[in-house]
């Protein structure tokens, strides 16, 4: 699992609502995969990523060099935009948990994949 | 096996009409062991697929593809922030919300909260091009009542109408203003050919109209039945301009 799609991973545990998010990161085994670098996707993406969110899994993940913030005229500093592809796309969670931050529900990570299937009372009506 | 899914993920992203040359996010329901979305990643496209089947996400995870796997039912609503993706699409798929596998599942609840949840996880204005296999008219019936509910505009491409086998059905949602439906693709290039497709918007219905399409009795009803009749073969006055008008109260 990858640090964008965590970024906007959210719990649909019945009643939780936007409280849902973030989740919390744990993780026992991640990986670093070399992904090709596409500066106009990450460019798009910069405005979506909920920074409070990547700062707390990458310091849980031990990270370095994770901006703290999108700079001034972000979509032409390369250096910040390969930084950021590093942070949200080569970095992958193959083992550990995503906790609610709302209802404390667990979601085990296995192979890269996290299990968000719920049981029938969780499930939203 | 694996070449007509992957004809019909090529069919869904030009369905989708992205914007050229741009990379986008996208969400694939239903992902199975990845067909699709590999097709979305030559395409230049990163993506999230969902998918129930442990079996399949497996399968997917030693083609070794590119998107994000998650495990989930797509009956359960999809666990994503709002504004999260710039499309959707869906291959063979949702049909198998219509299933009840548990006593306890209700159908067009698990439909509603699928669409209702897709609708908020797509950027304003964005498109879902769900293919899928009614297997018969109410259930599509069923299907789209749901996606309109969620607030979504659209409606059905049927390509290739007149042949059993190419027959394939898309359901194209909108969540922005309605804009046009996309031509389904057709064996004869006939113009006068019927196409078949569906539009359906939020907008209100006069209740009698709803119920019959056609008010009863009026000119339009009868010049119908005339022809109809006509049809069948009967023995029918030619229409005039007095043909349906109103007559005087004591007719």
């Amino acid at each position: 699992m990858k640090l964008l799609t965590h970024n906007l991973l959210s719990s649909h545990v019945r009643g939780v609502g936007p409280r849902g998010f973030p989740l919390r990161l744990q993780a026992t085994e991640v990986r670093i995969n070399p992904v090709e670098f596409n500066p106009d996707f990450v460019a798009r993406m910069i405005p979506k990523v909920e920074w409070a969110a990547l700062l707390e899994a990458a310091d849980t993940l031990h990270l370095v060099e994770v901006p703290k913030g999108p700079i001034e005229g972000y979509e032409h500093d390369e250096k910040f935009l390969r930084q950021m592809h590093h942070v949200l796309l080569e970095v992958d969670v193959l083992e550990g948990t995503l906790q609610c931050p709302e209802s404390g529900r667990l979601f085990p990570i296995s192979r890269g994949i996290p299990n968000m299937l719920l049981s029938d009372e969780e499930t939203e009506t | 096996m694996i070449d007509v899914q992957t004809k019909m993920a090529g069919r869904a992203l030009e369905l989708l009409y992205l914007p050229e040359g741009q990379p986008c996010y996208l969400l694939d329901i239903g992902c199975g062991s990845g067909l699709s979305g590999d097709y979305l990643s030559d395409e230049g496209h990163y993506w999230v697929g969902i998918d129930i089947s442990p079996a399949m996400l497996d399968a997917a995870l030693d083609r070794d593809t590119e998107g994000d796997l998650l495990l989930g039912d797509m009956g359960q609503g999809i666990p994503f922030k709002p504004g999260s993706f710039d499309g959707c699409v869906s291959i063979s798929a949702i049909q198998w919300l219509c299933n009840a596998n548990k006593k306890s599942d209700i159908p067009a609840k698990r439909l509603y909260c699928f669409f209702s949840s897709l609708y908020s996880v797509l950027v304003r204005g964005a498109r879902a091009v769900l293919q899928l296999y009614p297997e018969n008219s109410e259930q599509l019936e069923l299907i789209t009542t749901q996606a309109t509910k969620a607030g979504f505009t659209g409606g059905v491409v049927v390509d290739f109408p007149n042949s059993a086998k190419a027959k394939k059905f898309y359901l194209c949602l909108f969540s922005g203003p309605s804009t046009f439906l996309p031509k389904p693709l057709n064996e004869s290039n006939d113009d006068d050919e019927e196409v078949q497709e569906s539009e359906f918007t939020r907008e209100r219905v006069l209740y009698r109209m709803a119920r019959r399409g056609i008010v009863r009795k009026s000119r339009e009803w009868v010049l119908g039945k005339k022809a109809r009749r006509r049809r069948q073969g009967e023995d029918v006055r030619p229409d005039t301009r007095y043909t349906g008008r109103k007559r005087r109260p004591r007719f």
